[in-house]
């Protein structure tokens, strides 16, 4: 299939705001010292410097401390079920392409209880923006171990230490055919504003690992501020194997674009299935015309 | 002729194929010429292997069941022989595969033998055995050969090297007849010029036109038997009207997504069987809560588990009234037949959209995949029941969930201006934000409750309900689902008895329409409640709603009820009723329930 791909660029009307435009009257409800305050404040800075006007995007979300997130935010929001964030999102822009679509999850949402889902939606290249902040804890529930937690991990759930490998989000992005893959840190808030900005503007399905320490259950800031660099100034995004090198590598946790390439979305898919079996002035009475003795 | 009513049973085994197909393309071709046919069918859950029965009854008149005896056997082989020889009538007729089977010595019933094996040798063309068993028919029938070619060029056509050789087994099988057999069979079908226009189709494909007619323009579903066809018919349709369809990955992915597409303003639809229904029961009750409208098909089969996925069952009633965490109150219909899916499902639609809430929509594998003749549709009658839509002024603080006195809260969609709210899962303030006090979560479950309770009024304004029958009687049935057929032609017979009885079937579930049924039931001195499933699962529903008795006739073997089985039941209720002693029905003030025999 031929089509000609539109530029990276976003369908509406630019609006002058503040990122304290953007500000619900909700109050976050986490814990003091949270990494999602790091990703919230972010995400603010990023879509009023993308002159995003609020009416235009919906986010959708999960269960978990990152389920909140929509409400903290003067937007559009469906705060769904645990995992379903990725299926809620593609239906909102399956229905309404022109609008701007992000989910956020957690990495339980996201890589457990969800993680029927990130692979197809990576795969179908539906155009929205995937943040998923990443504690390797279940936070809400109390502490439990989860699908990115080290080998070892002694918690309550795991008394004597978790025996299960983690998951790399990155790579299982890469080996679904991601078309955009970065990841940020929730205590690098300049680079992060650039990385939300990126996912948002990249047409195609946006998976964004934000590191984002739990305070309480899990405080990792110590560790992460240790081994998490930019990646270096000579990388190129646009190399999918040499981005998934980078990707396993656990002694240094490389930070920014990993990889981006411009395909076709599932929307334009779509829309040009329906350009092809378009019949003009066909309706109901000749669907119905078919079936008639 | 008037008089012909002919069921006629195809069988044999799916491995060799094309069993159903023999039973289907004759079908239409009785119904192309001017036939009123309804076809049933038990076929196994795997792709090539195992017993297959396909059965059409076919009448000038309209017919409202299956069929009890036959007229008719079809056998492809030795084991469908064994099988329904013993049903067919003594004035009936056998065809079989002479290559593979032998029937009973004659005994009044005609023989017809057909070398099918050979004939398709003969050819070179071994799929061709059901072209040649058509053919057959077609000649022994007396139907015009050209119609015949017409209806499988029209249902096979769509590989055109592969119809050559469909054309000529149909030939070879008319012309074996023409030459070989003069012992002309005792039934004819001559074609019926001036019948009136129908339409031929199943239940799924009759909802997906529904589905299109009511401006559903999103699906999302996950396969699975016996639904699929939905799907497909909707993948082959919607891109030429602008619609979408995804298959999901999951079930829940097919709810959730059809919830989001929802929330932007697009009529949206899954489709499903009970156990896809299972994996959605946590998104409905999200439905519920977030008040979106989404519509959710489950075309029912027997379970529980995988259980039987090609057979009949009425057995997630319960699932669908009460599958939630805690109280998450939904509409819940269900249509009686083929026809019924049109209408029904633009009410399901109209319904979710009107009171903003997920409507459950209990088809079964019997009226989903049989084929049948059916009126045209009446478009005149569609009606879309626009969402109450909010007019957000910025400024003003936009309350989405704001407590109206009919539950209902106008709903601002993005890209709305001022309308930015949070759809929210979590019990919430009339703003969407996240609140849980006591005081609040009690209001809003009233509200949630509400809404749903307006809701039951709309069985009576849009004529959610069948009724016929002896409406003076003193038995009643009443019922749910594509029972009706056999209740219909049972409640002719017992009438022609001297056994009349009342029929109420109900296609709003939940909420119940309770003065419906209230006033529909009392002065009853027997209420019949037959349905397919192991506990009687609407029965308890009647009898928790309206303190009463009722005889629970339940049949849970996988099939479709027979005529036969429900007039025995009435025949029963009526050995038992005590002679009347008084008038009836006379003028009451009040309606003590007389407690009746329990089955």
């Amino acid at each position: 299939m031929v089509a000609t791909l539109e530029p990276p660029t976003l369908r509406f009307a630019p609006v002058d705001l503040v990122p304290n435009d953007y500000k619900s009257d909700v109050s976050p409800i986490w814990c003091p010292g949270c990494g999602d305050f790091g990703v919230l404040a972010s995400f603010y800075k990023a879509i009023a410097e993308l002159h995003l006007p609020p009416e235009q995007l919906v986010i959708a979300s999960g269960i978990g401390c990152s389920g909140r997130f929509p409400a903290f935010v003067r937007a559009y929001g469906l705060h769904g079920v645990h995992g379903r964030a990725l299926p809620l999102a593609i239906g909102i822009k399956m229905a309404r392409p022109e609008l701007v679509v992000v989910a956020t999850s957690g990495d339980g949402d996201a890589f457990s209880i969800g993680m029927g889902h990130v692979p197809h939606a990576i795969r179908r290249n539906v155009d929205i923006t995937y943040i998923v902040m990443d504690n390797s804890i279940y936070g809400l529930t109390k502490g439990q171990p989860s699908p990115t937690s080290p080998v070892g991990m002694e918690k309550k759930a795991a008394p004597y230490g978790t025996v299960e490998r983690p998951v790399n989000p990155l790579l299982l992005a890469f080996a679904s055919g991601a078309t955009w893959v970065g990841r940020g840190f929730s205590s690098r808030p300049k680079e992060l504003v650039e990385l939300i900005k990126a996912a948002i503007q990249h047409r195609g399905f946006a998976l964004l690992q934000v590191f984002s320490p739990c305070v309480t259950f899990n405080d990792t800031y110590d560790h992460l501020k240790a081994i998490a660099k930019p990646l270096p100034a000579e990388y190129d995004p646009h190399d999918r194997i040499g981005a998934m090198k980078y990707a396993v590598d656990e002694e240094t946790l490389w930070l920014g674009i990993y990889f981006q390439e411009r395909q076709m979305t599932y929307d334009e898919a779509l829309a040009a299935k329906r350009a092809q079996a378009a019949k003009p002035g066909y309706g109901i009475q000749d669907i119905i015309a078919k079936y008639m003795r | 002729m008037q008089d012909i009513d002919l069921t006629i049973r195809v069988g044999g085994d799916s491995a060799t194929g094309g069993i159903v197909t023999t039973g289907e393309v004759f079908a239409r071709i009785a119904a192309y010429a001017g036939y009123e046919v309804y076809t049933t069918r038990t076929i196994p859950a795997e792709i090539k292997g195992g017993h297959v029965m396909f059965q059409v009854r076919l009448a000038p008149k309209m017919v409202w069941s299956q069929g009890d005896d036959l007229n008719m056997l079809v056998a492809f082989d030795q084991e469908s022989i064994n099988r329904y020889y013993a049903l067919v009538r003594p004035d009936g007729i056998l065809l079989y595969n002479a290559n593979d089977g032998k029937p009973p010595p004659a005994d009044g019933i005609t023989q017809y033998r057909l070398p099918l094996n050979d004939l398709a040798k003969s050819i070179n063309f071994q799929r061709g055995r059901n072209l040649i068993m058509i053919g057959a028919m077609v000649k022994l029938f007396n139907l015009p050969f050209e119609l015949a070619t017409a209806v499988v060029e029209k249902q096979l056509g769509r590989k055109k090297e592969l119809l050559e050789q469909n054309l000529v087994a149909l030939k070879t099988g008319y012309a074996y007849v023409e030459q070989n057999v003069t012992r002309v069979a005792p039934f004819h079908l001559p074609p019926r010029p001036g019948a009136q226009e129908r339409l031929v189709l199943s239940g799924n494909q009759a909802l997906a036109l529904g589905a299109i007619a009511a401006n559903c323009r999103f699906f999302a579903g996950y396969p699975i038997t016996p639904a699929s066809d939905i799907m497909e018919f909707l993948a082959g349709e919607f891109p030429r009207i602008g619609g979408t369809v995804i298959q999901a990955e999951d079930e829940m992915a097919a709810l959730a997504m059809a919830i989001g597409a929802s929330y932007t303003g697009v009529r949206a639809m899954t489709a499903t069987s009970g156990p896809g229904l299972a994996l959605m029961t946590e998104l409905i009750g999200h439905a519920t809560m977030t008040e979106i409208p989404v519509v959710v098909v489950d075309v029912q089969r027997a379970g529980p588990s995988t259980g039987m996925p090609t057979k009949v069952s009425q057995g997630d009633l319960r699932l669908a009234v009460f599958g939630a965490n805690d109280d998450a109150p939904r509409i819940v219909l269900a249509p009686v037949s083929v026809e019924d899916n049109f209408y029904q499902i633009i009410n399901a639609f109209n319904l979710a959209e009107k009171y903003q809430t997920p409507v459950i929509f209990l088809s079964d594998q019997d009226m989903s995949v049989r084929v049948q003749t059916i009126p045209a549709f009446d478009l005149s009658r569609v009606r879309i029941e626009p969402r109450v839509l909010a007019q957000p002024h910025n400024g003003e603080p936009y309350e989405r969930y704001a407590n109206t006195p009919t539950g209902v809260s106008p709903m601002s969609l993005p890209g709305m201006k001022g309308g930015q709210y949070v759809a929210e899962g979590l019990e919430h303030l009339p703003s969407g934000a996240p609140e849980y006090t006591p005081e609040l979560h009690t209001e809003n479950m009233e509200k949630r409750a509400r809404k749903i309770r307006f809701a039951a009024r709309e069985a009576e304004t849009l004529k959610m309900y069948e009724r016929f029958g002896n409406a003076y009687a003193r038995v009643a049935i009443v019922g749910w689902g594509s029972t009706i057929g056999p209740v219909r032609e049972a409640v002719e017979q017992a009438e022609r008895e001297g056994m009349p009885v009342a029929v109420l079937y109900i296609k709003m579930l939940y909420p119940l329409p309770t003065p419906l049924i209230g006033e529909f039931i009392r002065n009853r001195e027997v209420i019949i409640v037959p349905e397919l499933n192991h506990t009687g699962q609407f029965a308890r529903m009647i009898q928790a709603q309206f303190w009463r008795e009722v005889v629970s006739v339940r049949q849970f073997g996988g099939l479709p009820f027979a005529r036969r089985d429900i007039y025995q039941e009435i025949k029963q209720v009526y050995a038992a009723l005590e002679p009347k002693k008084t008038k009836w029905p006379r003028a009451q003030k009040t309606h003590k329930a007389k407690p009746t025999r329990r089955k």
